[in-house]
């Protein structure tokens, strides 16, 4: 390999850009493509249906063998609420490959000491959300249950279809959180979405294992894509 | 012992880039091809240093020693390696995979 395909590599993956890093089996020879790079022939096709699909595998290309090792950026998840959870769940989420931010307007709250290695934002939502908007590869989780703090991102969430919300609180607290939303125009359909109670049913009892359940909820999501059919944690 | 180390030691091309920036010779060993339950996926990387340090995976612990030892090899040679592992084959019976899928691991030198 060489060295500074390694390090174009390594930039590339922490700039959240899509790569491909492909290698001549045959004489051991590498380089980078990066997403919308033109190459030519059927080595080109078979780089443009590893970008589509983000599997990493073999090319025979000319008679010649290539592996194309795929690097697409790691999924988000946006914490909102730099809550005692947010604190454990961050960290967690970080070492399971997750790109993580946590945003809260509270500054007590939002502080790096609580949030070591942490992406923070100590702004609203609504102007964090700005600059880095929602989408399909994000996970949204809201933990403050403050209304005017979670509900934007909630809305935010369900416009951009995350492939995961939640959203904490007792079920009278997402009762009234279903009723705001559907006053605020949002469907019933789309309202159905939010994970809540938020986390797996795996009787979690500290924050601590309130964010593996909230985790593995997420990670179902993600690999699943079936969140509705995963239990959710009953919340007191 | 802060997260961030933690997190760097969790990703082997971080590791390997590391490595190779304190002088040292590193092999990056990856996965290329799977067949039936392998335990992970293509693309995995294990990365390996001149002494035997080691990071990342390529199978979940049947058949680093193998490649660790290899990694040697193709360290002080310089030339890559593909290597097989199976319950198929005779290395089986030393460093299979007990899940019974089969991989092939390309192991190369950085530089």
């Amino acid at each position: 390999m060489d060295p500074n395909l390694l390090k174009k590599l390594n930039a590339a993956r922490r700039e959240r850009k899509a790569v491909i890093a492909v290698t001549d089996l045959g004489d051991g020879r590498d380089r980078l493509v990066h997403k919308g790079d033109a190459v030519a022939g059927d080595l080109g096709a078979a780089l443009e249906a590893a970008f589509r699909t983000g599997k990493s595998g073999l090319a025979s290309v000319e008679g010649r063998e290539f592996f194309l090792n795929v690097h697409v950026p790691p999924a988000r998840l946006v914490i909102i609420g730099a809550v005692h959870i947010s604190q454990v769940l961050a960290p967690m989420a970080r070492m399971a490959g997750f790109d993580v931010l946590v945003i809260d307007p509270r500054t007590a709250f939002a502080t790096p000491e609580r949030f070591e290695g942490t992406d923070l934002a100590d702004d609203w939502p609504e102007d964090a959300l700005k600059e880095r908007p929602l989408d399909a590869f994000t996970a949204l989780v809201a933990v403050t249950h403050d209304p005017k703090i979670d509900d934007f991102p909630l809305i935010e969430a369900l416009r951009a279809g995350c492939f995961y919300i939640g959203a904490l609180g007792s079920k009278k607290t997402h009762a009234r959180r279903v009723d705001r939303l559907g006053e605020a125009g949002l469907a019933a359909s789309l309202i159905g979405r939010i994970a809540a109670p938020i986390g797996l049913d795996i009787g979690a009892a500290n924050p601590p294992e309130i964010a593996v359940a909230i985790l593995a909820q997420v990670v179902a999501a993600l690999r699943q894509r079936t969140p509705a059919a995963v239990p959710a944690r009953d919340e007191a | 012992m802060t997260t961030e180390t933690n997190l760097e030691t969790l990703d082997p091309l971080a590791t390997a880039e590391s490595w190779m920036l304190a002088g040292r010779d590193v092999a990056v060993a990856t996965v290329v091809e799977t067949w039936g339950s392998a335990p992970r996926p293509v693309g995995s990387h294990l990365v390996i240093d001149a002494e035997g340090n080691f990071a990342g995976s390529v199978s979940g612990g049947c058949v680093e020693g193998a490649v660790i030892s290899e990694a040697a090899d193709v360290i002080s040679s310089g030339e890559p390696r593909m290597l097989d592992f199976g319950v198929a084959d005779e290395t089986a019976w030393r460093v299979g995979l007990s899940c019974g899928g089969r991989i092939r691991v390309y192991v190369e030198r950085v530089g």
